[in-house]
Order: structure tokens, then sequence, then C-alpha cells
């Protein structure tokens, strides 16, 4: 696959920028010298097709939901609707500098103040702040209104946050970085959290919880209410990873369940694109009690005007360069005025019910550690493949079935886990030649292994070596080796 | 693969052997063929004190990283070098070319409490 | 509802497969007290014709779109070619997952390479992650890089660090318990390095910085012992500037969006990271690299994914998991759609625009040079009078400046700053400069 590199050098294409209509003084009269680059940085001067062409051919090797079903376990990639799309792109949105005076924006102001009542009661908390620009970006922030929280409180020696051992590995990583340490609390073989082992670790050390509901196995925690009061009356506090609010969307609330701390993932819920790795959105939505130390600048509202509030001398401060992903927003919010309060009970209607569906199908060919009404997503796992195969390679199998796998060695808790979340966008038609597939796999791993074994056999590379990736790394292009080989 | 008989085993998958000048520490064949490929070694530093069940050193494959804890209090006195260039020798030989580092206990019976190669291989088998 | 492509009959047979009679019974393990505590968001549900409607409407109420923009402050008003938004726009990049299946991800991840490649070009700098959320959390993410390898529990900071940037970093180190050292700044607007202490893990630089003035960055790095040097940059003014990586910096991060992102009121934005080599593990973000596939043909793939969340968890050398993958394909695409050659004339065009602009401000009585330093593409002047109103005046005749505010915060009082870029014509500049002298 060539990259932008390897089109030679067509020589400067120009014809997008004006010509100079002020007088030129030249760079070299406005500066010294020694400010000046004195060699250019090595960037293709391509016309204008080859570009085009290039990036073309690019996206023809990726796929994405427009392709087919993404069964992505945790991920929710559902249909991007495009009238979304449009609606961020409207210059009325995307020329808009941030330093605007409010009154000169209060269109982007008042869909900002409306979105944020919006989540508000979607997750049943009355604070919420669109500042975070990623879920691990809410977590991080959640973790900052902790810290806050207690040291208001003078119990900084709350230095511990527990976390069940399915986990979602942004959950420990967030606390680390906010300053916690973490403790695994197991699960029982119901896949729900252990009481017992949560009340040995509950003591005066402990500044909260960090739990995903349902949890990562897909499993709703039935306990859910004795485990938030648990904590509670231990003098915790509760996070809520949302990352699985697909699962009961239109039906429960965060709030309702104790959780003090509660972020969306956007570009999972709420339909914006997942763009290859982002941008996203990971909005919080808070207790009462944490609603002080929600980052600046806040959005008031002073009857029907909207203005930036700053002063709130307890706030962690920001977290992000100004306000958040504001056309990420932009596109959740359309999102949610096309769905109403019944659409977001149909989406988790439906995303449960095709999630089920398949789970009710695959258990006669892999094995389900956990046979019991799913949620959104449900867990098979790879341990009993033959010939010594692996979930991987049923994975890079699916490929060449024109699907993209699920999630595969997640959750830990499972052994050669594959999370598979369908979502409501996928029609029953789908569904089934994905049912269909994965059989077909199933059956090819007893009677031709090495299929499996040397899959993807159809793709524009083979099985990549990541070993190699990982002990020769090769991060940048190689300029000098590239001019040695044709020089 | 049998493991060593004179070697002392941690349940964290960790061997180790007397040797003239300390005790030499590595992690089993289990650990090894459970991270895969290795990719990259972290070693400790030489004449640095370590607290047992301190990272002593850490293991990198592509997809995992495994920690390597230090069994007892003590004193790094030597470490395995070849490992910068030639990580993969502890997949080959865990056991033997893929030691990790000596270390200097800081107490006597240091070793004491440890898994023998039987109590090991059966705490492999109950896994 | 429009995106759910299922029929009553299939909904039924669905059901009927599980053994359920009703679609309720898939909700029965929502505790009683939970599903009864539920409250509707009295919203109903909007068609696409009356969607767009309300939101135009919305749209047309952000007046600041329409004005002639002299804001900056790290965002510009920069011209995008079409290509961008129309590479930007296939599916197969914007619907696409992170690339965690390499086979199927070829593009993104070769884009991303591309990115990467892009990035240490500009910078001066040998590896560079293929995107953070923003340059303020990526400055963030470069102190406590530093401190990791320098572990001293302080940093210092030039005063003349954007104050979005500062605010960002003030909450990340609060939590990580480092102390920020501020250094303050020259009657230059450079940064005075002579209040380095010994005992800082690294020093913070902006270029240019938050006056717009261009940081002397020759022997900084030898000045400050074996502090790391952190520079944060302006990636389209490496189009004509010397890039930190000349000078020795060993890390080097900035804010992307003028490569090609449109203002977007501050978000979606590009945080752009790059280090030394040997710093590799101790990076942060995601990085592609090149490799084999099983028949020996070059592809790639995620490279050192064990630095990263999903393998250490409570390790990792970061929390990040999704990024600014799309707002790096549209650098990438900008960048290629220019070459170097469009770059350095755009970078130009930047430069002699703000100067010529600034010559005609500085010719006005009472108008004068904040600073002595050189700039790039944003200067700050004192005026006669006050400043506030000066802003307002401005605004009621169509000009978008920074509002004084931002300047006060850096201690500079009756000042406003200016940004120029090769959107702004000549017309449009000597009515700004015209305005300005007669609302002085």
């Amino acid at each position: 696959m060539k990259t932008i590199f390897d089109h030679g050098a067509q020589g400067p294409a120009g014809g997008l920028f004006r010509e100079l209509d002020v007088p030129r003084t030249g760079v070299d009269r406005r500066l010294e010298p020694g400010l000046l680059r004195r060699t250019a940085p090595r960037i293709p001067d391509l016309s204008e097709p080859t570009v085009a062409r290039h990036y073309t051919a690019l996206s023809k090797r990726n796929y994405g939901v427009d392709d087919g079903i993404y069964p992505l376990g945790s991920c929710t990639m559902k249909y991007n609707p495009k009238v979304n799309e449009d609606i961020a792109g409207l210059p009325g949105f995307a020329n808009l500098h941030p330093s605007a005076d409010p009154d000169l924006a209060q269109g982007v102001l008042a869909f900002l103040y409306e979105l944020s009542d919006l989540l508000g009661g979607i997750a049943g908390l009355p604070g919420v702040s669109l500042q975070p620009v990623a879920g691990a970006h809410g977590e991080l922030t959640g973790m900052f209104l902790f810290r806050r929280y207690f040291e208001a409180r003078r119990q900084g020696r709350r230095r511990r946050i527990l976390l069940p051992d399915s986990a979602h590995g942004t959950n420990p990583a967030s606390a680390a970085v906010a300053g916690f340490e973490v403790a695994q609390v197991r699960s029982d073989r119901a896949g729900r959290i252990d009481l017992a082992a949560l009340d040995a670790e509950l003591d005066d050390t402990v500044a909260g919880i960090m739990l995903t509901v349902p949890n990562t196995l897909g499993l709703f925690e039935e306990r859910i209410l004795e485990v938030t009061e648990k904590v509670h009356r231990a003098g915790g506090l509760c996070y809520f990873d949302g990352a699985n609010l697909n699962a009961y969307l239109g039906r429960a609330r965060a709030g309702d369940m104790g959780a003090d701390v509660f972020h969306f993932n956007l570009h999972k819920t709420l339909a914006t694109p997942h763009g290859g790795g982002g941008p996203g959105a990971g909005p919080i939505a808070v207790s009462e009690q944490l609603v002080p130390y929600l980052p600046v600048p806040r959005i008031e509202r002073d009857g029907e005007r909207f203005r930036w509030g700053w002063d709130h001398p307890h706030s962690i401060g920001s977290v992000h360069s100004f306000y958040g992903n504001v056309l990420v927003a932009l596109k959740a919010y359309a999102y949610l005025l096309e769905l109403g309060d019944e659409g977001l009970r149909a989406v988790s209607e439906g995303a449960v019910l095709n999630a089920n569906y398949l789970q009710e199908r695959l258990k006669r060919t892999y094995k389900l550690p956990h046979d019991r009404l799913c949620k959104h997503e449900f867990v098979l796992s790879g341990e009993d493949l033959p010939h010594g195969l692996t979930t991987l390679d049923v994975a890079k199998r699916l490929i060449d079935c024109g699907v993209h796998p699920p999630t595969i060695y997640f959750p830990l808790i499972v052994r050669e886990a594959l999370m598979i979340e369908p979502t409501e966008t996928e029609g029953k038609e789908g569904l089934d030649r994905f049912a269909e597939a994965m059989e077909r796999i199933a059956a090819e791993a007893h009677a031709h292994p090495e299929l499996l074994r040397e899959a993807p056999h159809r793709t524009p590379v083979r099985r990549l070596d990541q070993t190699r990736a990982a002990k020769i790394p090769v991060l940048t292009y190689p300029f000098e080796k590239a001019a040695a080989a044709t020089g | 693969m049998t493991y060593p008989v004179g070697y002392r085993y941690t349940k964290d998958h960790e061997w180790t052997a007397e040797t003239g000048e300390g005790i030499r520490v590595g992690i089993t064949d289990h650990a090894q063929h459970e991270l895969g490929d290795i990719v990259f070694v972290e070693l400790p530093t030489v004449g640095n004190a370590v607290r047992k069940g301190q990272v002593l050193a850490t293991v990198e494959s592509v997809k995992a990283v495994g920690d390597v804890l230090a069994p007892f209090d003590a004193t790094v006195v030597q470490v395995n070098r070849a490992l910068e260039a030639a990580p993969e020798t502890i997949n080959r030989s865990p056991h033997d070319e893929g030691w990790i580092a000596v270390l200097r206990p800081a107490a006597t019976g240091a070793l004491d409490g440890l898994l023998d190669a039987a109590a090991y291989e059966q705490f492999l088998a109950e896994g | 509802m429009r995106y759910l492509p299922r029929s009553e009959a299939d909904r039924r047979a669905m059901l009927a497969s599980i053994g359920l009679s009703s679609a309720d019974e898939l909700f029965a393990d929502i505790p009683q007290a939970v599903a009864q505590a539920y409250r509707p968001l009295h919203l109903r549900a909007h068609s696409e014709q009356e969607l767009v409607a309300k939101l135009s409407g919305l749209a047309a109420r952000n007046t600041a779109s329409g004005m002639t923009c002299f804001a900056g402050g790290g965002i510009y008003d920069h011209y995008i070619p079409s290509l961008v938004r129309h590479i930007l726009s296939r599916s197969e990049f914007y619907t696409a997952y992170t690339p965690y299946q390499p086979e199927i991800s070829q593009g993104t991840l070769t884009a991303m390479f591309e990115f990467q490649t892009f990035v240490c070009e500009l910078t001066g700098m040998e590896i560079a992650n293929a995107s953070l959320y923003d340059g303020a959390t990526a400055a963030a993410e470069a102190a406590l890089m530093a401190e990791r390898l320098n572990p001293r529990g302080k940093i210092a900071v030039a005063s003349s660090l954007f104050a979005h940037v500062r605010r960002v970093l003030d909450t990340y180190c609060w939590a990580a318990r480092v102390e920020i050292v501020e250094l303050p700044h020259l009657p230059s607007g450079a940064c005075d390095l002579a209040a380095v202490s010994p005992d800082v893990s690294a020093v913070i630089l902006q270029s240019p910085n938050a006056f717009g003035v261009i940081e002397p960055l020759e022997n900084v790095k030898a000045r400050i012992g074996d502090a790391l040097l952190i520079v944060a940059v302006n990636p389209l003014s490496l189009g004509v500037l010397a890039p930190p990586g000349a000078f020795g910096a060993d890390i080097v991060i900035g804010e992307g969006q003028p490569l090609g992102l449109p203002m977007a009121f501050g978000g979606p934005l590009l945080g752009l990271f790059a280090a030394r080599k040997e710093h590799l593990r101790h990076m942060p973000g995601r990085i592609a690299g090149r490799t084999l596939d099983a028949e020996g043909k070059p592809g790639y793939t995620m490279a050192a994914q064990t630095r990263e969340q999903h393998i250490r968890r409570e390790r990792a050398t970061s929390n990040i998991c999704t990024n600014s993958a799309l707002c790096a394909l549209a650098a990438t695409v900008y960048l290629a759609s220019l070459g170097a050659d469009g770059l350095r004339r755009v970078a130009e065009a930047n430069l002699e625009k703000a100067h010529y602009l600034a010559d005609r401000i500085f010719a006005l009585d009472g108008f004068e040079p904040a600073f002595s330093g050189l700039f790039f593409n944003e200067f700050v002047v004192r005026v006669p009078g006050d400043a506030q109103a000066l802003h307002q005046a401005m605004r009621d005749a169509g000009f978008l400046i920074d509002p004084p505010s931002l300047l006060a915060k850096h201690g500079v009082d009756t000042a406003v700053r200016v940004a120029v870029t090769e959107r702004r014509t000549r017309e449009e500049m000597d009515r700004f400069a015209e305005m300005l002298g007669g609302a002085g």
C-alpha cells in the first residue's frame, strides 16, 4: 500500500491561495535568520488528482458501519444519521470562533444548554458538563471531582477506587491519572459483583467505586441499589461508566441507581461517528453535591439569553481548551431530537432484542459462559475451539466473510472472550448472515483449521506481524531507506 | 516442560535459584507462554534495593505486560544485559539463559515459603 | 423510527426464538424501584425536515460566524481546501472504528502513519503519536510524561502559554501533585528563563506565545540543566519558523486546528504530540507502525500498545482511548493538498499580512506594540483609552477580535490582540485599521 510519500514529486501544485495582495517585504527581513527554517519539511508537492486518488484508495481499505455489521462489544457501532453530518457542517456552527462574545453565539449556546438539560434528564442527575471529549476524559473528570469533593471535606486519606475485575481498561487508568490507587473487586460465578468481597474492601480509605452498568459481560447488576448503598454508607461515591447506556436508554436512569457521576459516550449511544478513533465526546452528569466542583466555564441562562459563567470558586478548573467537542455534541443533540421519548425506548428494545436473538442462536455452536438473558451485548468464549485455535483465529476468519469481528480478549474475566454487540440498527437479515458466518467458521475450525489459522486470506494485507512491529518500531516514513532504494 | 527441581517458585510465576553470587531470578515457562512473543524487558538497576512484592522488572510482549515481582527483600547485584538486545531469549530458554537478575537477600531464609518444583506444577494444574 | 431496520413480523419471530411473548420481559432484570423512577424527557420525535429547519434557525443566530475574524489565541480562521471535506465525508473513514483489526483498517492506519510523519517533519522530532484531544491536554500529557521521566514534583511553565492551555495544565498538575512554578515574561514578550530553578522536571514554553511573540529557542536547552524542554507550537507557523526539534526540544506539543479544521466554536480540535525516539515507551496516545504481513508485504498496525490503557490499565502512560483521529486525517489531507511549497506560501502570507496590518496600526496615534519581540501572525497592541470599549466598537463594525479579558489574565491591560491569516484581504485590513483609529 503506497503512502503519500511514495508518489514521487510532481512539483508545487499551487492554485489554492490568492496571490499576496500586500507588498511583499520578505520573511527574512521581518525575522532574524536564526528563527527561520533552513530545510523544508518533507511533505510531497503533488497535484490534486494524485492526492484525491491516494486517499480514496485508502478509504477502500477500511470498513465502516456503512459497509456492514460491526458487532464490537462495548462500542455500540450503530448507524450514524447523515443529516447530523450536514447540520454540523453549517457555517453558522463551523465558522464560529470560541472567543466570540456570547451574544454573538446565542444559537450554539442555546443548543448546548438544551443538550445539557436532556442529558441530565437521561441520567437522572442535575449537574452536567459537556467539556470532556471522550469517555476516558469523562472518567478522568469524574475522578477529579471525587478528589475535590474529599479534599473539601478533609478526607484526603480516601485514596482508593474500587473496580470490578471486568472493568474496561480506561477505568483504572483514569483513576490512576487522577492520583488514586485502584483495588479490584471479584465477580461471582454469575458475573455480578461479589458483595462479600465488596464489604471486605469498604473502609475509610475508599473514595468510591467505578461501575459499568450493565457490566462488560452484558449483564445487568440486579443488586445495583445494594452496591451503591453500601458504598455510600461507607462514605464513598459511585461513578457509572455509561458506555453501555444503549441497554436501558429510555427505561432507567443512573441517578436512580445511586450514581454520583455518570458519563455518556456520544460516539456510542448517541450515534455520532467514530471517525477511526475520534473525535468523540464524553459529557458527565453529576449529583447535587458534586455540582460546585464541575469544570468552568458553565452555560448559564438569564431569561431567554445564555452566557458563560466563570464564578465558581470550588470548580476543578478546566479539562479542555474551550467547551468540549461542540460539533460532536451538535450531532448528538440532533439525534435526540430525531428519537424523542418513544425513540429512546425503541433503541434499547432493538438493541437488547438483537443481542438475545444472536446469543440464543450462537450458543449452540460456541461456549456461552453465562447463559441467561443478556442486555445489549453478550460474551462467548473460544475456549472450546479444536486444534488449539483461538478467538483471534475466529476473528481473522470473520474478516474473510466480509464482517468486522466482535471485540476480542475483553472482558479479561472470560478466557478467549468474544464480545458481541449488534446494536439496534441491524435488521434480522443482517443478524442471520452474521450468525451463519460464525456457524460456518465453527465448522471450518473442526474440518479445516488452517483456514482460520492463516486468515484473513482475502484482504489487501494478510495477517500482520505484531511481534515485528513491537520489536522494530517504524513509526515514521523511512525517507533515507526509500531514497537508498531508488537512488 | 519440566520445572528444574533445584529451583524454588512463586505463585506469581517467578523462579529462583541459588548461585555463588546470590539468588538468580526469572519467569517460568508458564509465564512466558502466557505472555507470547516477548519484545522488551525493563531491567532493574544494579545496586538498587527492592522490597518483597515490589516490581523488580517488567517483561513486555505484543499483547501484555508482565510484572516480575521481587520474591523477598533484596539488593540487585547483577542483571542480564543480553536481554536488552535479545528479549526473546526468555521465550526460548526461560529457566536458563533467560534469567533476569541476581539478588542478594536482605535476610536469611529468603526462599522459605516458596514452592518447590512439584508444588509449583501442582499449583499450575489446579489453575 | 428511521434507523431501526425491522418489520413487526421479524420482531415477533425474534421474540419467539428466545421464548418470550413481549419485549418488556427483556427488561425484567432492571430493579422495579429503578424502572418505576424513570421520567421521560417530554421530547417528541422530529422529522428530518423539521430538524434541519430548527437547527438552521439556531445556526443563523450565531452572528459571529458572519463577521470578519481577527480573533486568534490558538484557533484561527484559515482557508480549508475543498478536497479535505470530500475525503472526510467518505463513510469508510468517518464511520470506521479504532483500527484494532489492522487487516481491514489499512486506510485509517496508513493515514495515521502519514500524519505522524508530517508532525515529525514539521516539528523536527523523531516520533509522534496519532493525536490527542487538543493542544491543552497535550500540554498536560507532556507535563505528566516529564514527571515520569524526571520525577521532581515541580515543573516550570512560561506565563505566556495561552490561558486556556494553562487552565487545563493547572487541573492535571493539581491531580498529579505536581507544583507549577511560573516563569515571567520580559519586555520583549519572551519568557524570562533566568528564574528557572534546577529542581524542575521540565520547562514548558509556547512559540509563538500568547502575545504572538516567537520565543528565541537557541541555547535554551543548555540553560535549563537536566530539565526537559517542552515547546508548544502553532504547526502552521512551522512552514517558515525553525522547528523546536532543531533546538534540542525533548517534547513538542501543539494545537493542530490551523491545519484544515474549522474553528467549530472550539471543538473538535487536534492535539499534537512529538518526542525523542528513546522516550517511546513513555509517550501517551496511539501510534501506528509499519510491519510486514504473512506474505512479506508491508502493512500498518497499532504499535507499542503495551503503553496503552487496554493492556497496562492503571500503569498505562495515559488513560486516553478515543482521541481525534478524523481531525488528524483532515490535517493529513490538508498538508498533502498543500505540499511543502503550499505550506511555506500560506505561512508566508500569514506573516506578511500580519506585519502589513501591524505597520498600519502602529502608525496610528496612541497605538503601540505592547512587546518588542518578533511575531508570526498575531500581535498585541497597546491602545489609547478603554480596551473593552474598543473591542465593542470593532464588534459593532463587524470585526471579531479576542476579548481584552484574555490578555488581562496575563497582566496585560489596555491592549488588544490581533491575528491575521491568509483569509484577510487588504480591503478588510485597511478598514480594520481605519475603524481602530476612529474608535481609539
